[in-house]
């Protein structure tokens, strides 16, 4: 029910909004939680297990068992929790869990069965037989388990990340965080200040007392007014630092527009930030406890801090009658909030002999609330007398207080370990604190107001001197101090069930059990119970659990320990870890000198790595792919050809030692390379495994253009960059890239040489004799354009590649197309690319796998033995040269028609396809137009041996089963006339 | 004189600008960019013979400086890149080559790059959402490499805004990034 007067809310504005399609009303200011409790809404969903009806048990980002589906289409998202929710016109929201209804879920059986659903009744019971596992067992948990079900839609939403910088990062605005950014703020320092809430002033705002002569609200708005005002601080409400990481970095999440219905326009739903911080003041605060009695879980059972905060705060209460259970002093501020809010209170029921007295209410002394009643929603407490007997009271809202627990989480996200205090009952963070980190206020178990500002402004202050900056004296405000007063109870005995963990349904007697059998390390009491495993991650129970199993083993709370804190401290969606690397901005792409103009022709296109490469240029009445291609190798070969190759990894490589270098480099000799020279050069790794191909160009004496293929043209740089600056970092050596500097196009087939004499201006003579083979050198085009033209082939054909810089990449591929049209001159992609050079035989990325060797591919005596060269050595192991070892060959089907594909393996014939009977495999196979074939090459055992054998070429992935003849794999021109032409 | 139009890295004829906010975002093509690697042993003959080329000392370490006619920044331990307007400085390598000599290996970078010319009131906020850098900390003449959007570029912060250099095959890509990050914020 809403109170008549009283709370943070906007009374002037009604919002609307639905929950499991019916339709209340709130007010800004109201959380999801708070609105449904204030329009009599205790019953929020089911529990895990046992389909338990639950409501809320805290006011904040601890809930375990408020969880609700929050939106609905591709906004969709589940387990969101209703006590951290704000209200916005227009939400929507389903309780979880739980079918047909809220109110009747049929797996509620599963709450009668709760003597079989014990802690490990999975691995109890599933054990036979052995073959139930995956067909019977596994989709029923699966169908079972789990609480929100998730969207299958896009996420329509953006996600940003994030980088800030910052002297000091304050994490929490309660008293503490803002006394310590009043007081780093008034010192000048960057200060960041990151609180969950989207109001700040974390309990001030919950809390009745008042701060000098203000309420501590009021108190908060105003720090909160001050702090906006500096132009060095910044404020990042609504967000939750979720981990601390390396060197004073914390991440954050920003939940930018999760208050509104949906995001402004390219405005993010939630940032990821990452903060570079140079100190941080934890100033989390505490979270309260429950103590665990029969049926405890009840909706309408919550902690006396939620319960006081939903009618100061939010001026909602689930009931007119409530009662209090306490073990310590806090306890009672609780039964004093809600008396003067007009609330009744039927009793405090105080564990201690020697409680307090309190005017206008009962307080029982020595009691325990030993049961409850109501289905949906508490209708009353048992409770058991000091003197034994028993009383009943009828109450709709019971609020426990079992003492505070510093929130320490992020103390330990560097496996720092925290320490009992006895005084407080509760762990205090440890000594070892991530790098720069200190502690203030309640998550330092200082539990007053006055301390909590008191440390607070000394944090800040000790911080400030650190940094070398100096702090004002703060003017902290009179508050209260009241000292703790705690006798430790964990929970009230029984046989009933009676909760710890209400999210993941784990009660005491599941750590009984867990005892019983052997799992007494906190760690496996987690794993076995899956106590604190839950979204909430144990936040009101791994106490109370460790507690009760400190019990049983009759060891101290500090021995039995607690379990590893780690990140995130509340969930992350995964939409914002992805940030705005999804679907077609999933990485940046690469695109070519020629891509407008290549789109302009229609072409279709691959990625290849990051680049889009053009794969084939269809023309009209061209039904498929291939015959696109074999168009364009049939155009290729009998007359001339253009394909963009400038993905090639391009590397300038100079100085003095260029050439020794490059000879150390590659395993064959680049020292007496010629000037105006290309040389082919295979690169292995030290382990004498192939690693890259490609060519060098002398251009100089000392400067060489290497070119890699075009998936390697990173770690190649890599591996040249690493040789220079720790192999020899005596040899004067610079390498830079140029691959993106030059648009460079492959210009293939008998008619090249005329095409490129048309484009290269006059007084460059690119005859035969004047420019042979391999031969290379610095030309103009076009009328005086610089340029470089390199007389390679990859396809087998007279053939150069043409390099000019990239902004006339573009015009240069048109050139090419007017100035070939009289050759009719074909683009060509990468499809066409790869069919002419296994034609020709030429090794590719499927031959250099990272298995093979110089000796496999055909190559072996390019390894030069009279120089040393990466890899030299290794290759030369007994392993790597066994006379039947892989060798590169090519295969012919016997049925020219019959498709050879990629992966298949080599067999004798007749034999069985087993993987003894393996004899090597394809690499690579295409149609090839030219020979009207089916053709491939691949490894094969002895291969050079076995020409004119037929073998099988088996998949026995797709089926395919192919007899092939080995043949040798330069299919087209072995004896490199056409390229020599 | 060849007549071979250049497209700009975007792929336009003419430099693409964009106004988001207060922030403006010009392509920038007329940038001719040569890198300057000192040779092993020549490192003091090549900061000097740099200096001279500039106008200036050779820049020092995340520093960019501006001489009368070149400019130059810091990429690497005795390794700069040197810029000058591509209309009038397009064979830039060639001319550095020429005054360096050999203390240093010169090599043509102009269309390796794609650079943007960032400005306007905002441009930390707007850079708090694309990279590591903390500009608001980082003085007229700092020059920074760092990571947007997966790629590596350098970032030089001038009085009269930000200068972005990536690589310019991804121009579109980073352009998108750029945009979409001034769209977040403004």
């Amino acid at each position: 029910m809403r109170l008549g007067t009283g709370g943070q809310i906007n009374r002037a504005r009604k919002i609307s909004f639905r929950f499991d399609g019916q339709y209340f009303r709130g007010h800004p200011g109201d959380t999801l939680a708070s609105a449904l409790l204030a329009n009599g809404v205790r019953l929020m969903g089911r529990s895990f297990k046992y389909h338990r009806p639950r409501g809320v048990l805290t006011a904040g980002s601890e809930e375990p068992n408020a969880l609700v589906e929050l939106r609905t289409g591709g906004r969709q998202e589940p387990n969101t929790r209703a006590t951290t929710i704000e209200l916005f016109d227009g939400l929507q929201a389903k309780s979880q869990n739980a079918w047909p209804s809220l109110k009747f879920d049929a797996l509620a059986i599963n709450d009668r069965l709760s003597n079989f659903l014990t802690a490990g009744f999975y691995y109890k019971t599933f054990m036979w037989p052995a073959a139930f596992w995956e067909k019977l067992y596994e989709p029923i948990i699966r169908r079972a388990a789990g609480l929100g079900s998730i969207t299958t839609k896009a996420d329509p939403d953006l996600y940003d990340k994030g980088f800030l910088h910052c002297d000091l990062l304050i994490i929490g605005a309660g008293p503490s965080g803002l006394a310590a950014a009043l007081t780093a703020g008034r010192a000048g320092a960057r200060v960041i200040v990151a609180d969950e809430d989207f109001r700040m002033g974390g309990r001030l705002n919950a809390e009745t007392f008042a701060l000098g002569d203000q309420s501590g609200a009021d108190w908060a708005t105003r720090a909160v007014a001050e702090l906006d005002s500096m132009p060095n601080v910044r404020l990042l409400p609504r967000t939750t630092i979720f981990g601390a990481f390396d060197h004073g970095i914390y991440g954050a999440v920003e939940r930018v527009s999760d208050h509104l219905l949906t995001p402004s326009p390219d405005k993010p739903r939630q940032i990821l930030w990452r903060i570079y911080s140079k100190r941080a003041l934890l100033c989390a605060g505490a979270i309260e406890r429950p103590i665990a009695f029969a049926n405890n879980d009840r909706p309408g059972i919550m902690t006396a801090s939620a319960l006081r905060a939903y009618v100061n705060r939010w001026a909602a209460s689930p009931a007119d009658t409530v009662a209090v259970f306490t073990n310590n002093d806090d306890g009672y501020r609780t039964a004093t909030d809600l008396m003067d809010a007009g609330i009744t209170v039927a009793a405090v029921i105080d564990t201690r002999t020697d409680a307090p007295a309190l005017r206008g209410v009962e307080v029982l002394a020595g009691a325990q609330v030993t049961d409850s009643a109501g289905r949906l929603g508490l209708r009353s407490v048992t409770v058991r007398l000091a003197n034994g007997q028993s009383r009943n009271l009828k109450v709709g809202a019971l609020g426990i207080a079992g003492g505070w627990n510093p929130n320490v989480a992020l103390t330990c996200h560097q496996r720092g370990r925290p320490v009992w205090n006895d005084a407080i009952a509760a762990f205090m963070p440890g000594a070892d604190l991530p790098q720069g980190m200190q502690v203030a206020g309640a998550a330092q178990g200082q539990f007053s107001t006055h301390a909590a500002l008191q440390t607070g402004a000394a944090g800040a202050a000790a911080i400030m001197a650190d940094l070398g900056l100096s702090a004002p004296a703060a003017d902290l405000p009179q508050a209260e101090d009241a000292p703790v007063n705690i006798t430790p109870f964990w929970h009230v005995g029984g046989t009933k069930r009676a909760w710890l963990d209400f999210q993941n349904d784990v009660t005491v007697k599941d750590v009984k059990l867990a005892h019983q059998e052997n799992f007494r390390s906190v760690e496996h009491l987690k794993r076995y119970t899956t106590l604190g495993m839950a979204t909430d991650q144990g936040k009101t129970s791994n106490m109370g659990g460790l507690a009760v199993m400190a019990e049983l083993t009759g060891q101290s709370i500090q021995a039995t320990g607690t379990t590893i804190f780690r990140p995130p401290y509340t969930p992350v969606a995964m939409g914002v870890l992805a940030g705005r690397s999804t679907g077609q901005d999933f990485r940046p792409t690469r695109l070519t000198p020629s891509h407008t103009w290549a789109t302009e022709q229609g072409a279709v296109f691959v990625e290849v790595g990051l680049w889009l490469r053009a794969q084939f240029f269809p023309r009209a009445g061209e039904k498929t792919w291939r015959e696109s291609v074999d168009r364009e190798v049939l155009a290729t070969r009998a007359s001339v050809g253009v394909c963009d190759v400038t993905t090639l990894g391009k590397i300038d490589v100079q100085g003095r030692d260029a050439a020794a270098f490059l000879n150390r480099i590659y395993c064959n000799g680049f020292a007496k390379l010629a000037v105006g020279r290309v040389r082919y050069g295979l690169m292995l790794r030290e382990d004498g495994i192939a690693m890259d191909d490609g060519t060098a160009a002398r251009l100089a004496e000392d400067h060489f253009v290497v070119t890699t293929t075009t998936a390697n043209a990173v770690p190649v740089y890599r591996h040249m960059e690493f040789a220079r600056q720790c192999l020899w970092p005596d040899m004067d050596v610079q390498l830079i890239s140029t691959t993106e500097a030059w648009a460079q196009y492959a210009i293939a087939g008998p008619n090249s040489r005329k095409l490129l004499q048309k484009i290269v201006d006059p007084a460059f003579d690119l005859s035969n004799e004047a420019f042979p083979f391999m031969a290379c050198g610095e030309v103009t085009v076009c009328g005086g354009l610089r340029a470089r033209v390199f007389r390679i082939s990859f396809s087998g054909e007279l053939a150069y590649e043409l390099a000019v810089p990239t902004r006339y990449g573009d015009a240069l591929m048109r050139r090419l197309m007017q100035a070939g049209a009289e050759f009719d001159v074909t683009p060509y992609g990468t499809e066409a690319l790869g069919v002419m050079r296994i034609e020709k035989g030429h090794a590719a990325g499927n031959e250099l796998n990272g298995q093979t060797t110089a000796r496999d591919l055909g190559m072996g005596r390019m390894v030069s033995d009279k120089k040393d060269s990466i890899g030299a050595v290794l290759s030369r192991r007994e392993g790597l040269n066994q006379p039947d070892g892989l060798r590169l060959v090519g295969f012919r089907p016997k049925n020219p028609q019959a498709r050879v594909l990629a992966g298949a393996h080599l067999l004798e014939i007749g034999a069985k396809a087993t993987a003894a009977n393996d004899l090597g495999y394809v690499t690579s196979a295409c149609y090839s137009p030219n020979l009207q074939s089916y053709i491939a090459i691949g490894f094969l055992k002895a291969g050079q041996s076995r020409m004119g054998d037929v073998l099988r070429a088996a998949s026995p992935l797709t089926g395919d089963d192919v007899d092939v003849e080995i043949v040798p794999a330069h299919f087209i021109d072995p004896e490199g006339e056409r390229l020599r032409a | 004189m060849h007549d071979l139009p250049p497209l700009t890295a975007l792929g336009g004829t003419t430099p693409l600008q964009d106004s988001i906010g207060p922030v403006t975002f010009t392509e920038s093509p007329d940038w001719a960019l040569a890198s300057v690697a000192a040779r092993l042993g020549q490192e003091e003959g090549c900061r000097t013979a740099l200096a001279a080329a500039l106008g200036g000392a050779a820049p020092a370490i995340a520093a960019h400086v501006q001489g009368p006619d070149l400019g130059a920044f810091w990429t690497g331990p005795d390794i700069w890149m040197v810029e000058a307007p591509y209309h009038s400085h397009e064979t830039l390598a060639l001319t550095l080559k020429a005054q360096l000599g050999d203390c240093a290996s010169v090599t043509e970078q102009s269309d390796a790059w794609v650079r943007f010319d960032i400005s306007g009131e905002g441009l930390e906020q707007v850079f708090a959402r694309l990279c590591n850098l903390d500009l608001a900390r980082m003085a007229a003449g700092t020059a920074r490499r760092s990571v947007i959007e997966h790629l590596g570029c350098y970032v030089i912060r001038r009085a009269d805004g930000v200068h972005v250099y990536g690589p310019r095959s991804s121009a579109r890509s980073l352009h998108h990034a750029l945009i979409s990050a001034a769209r977040a914020v403004f």
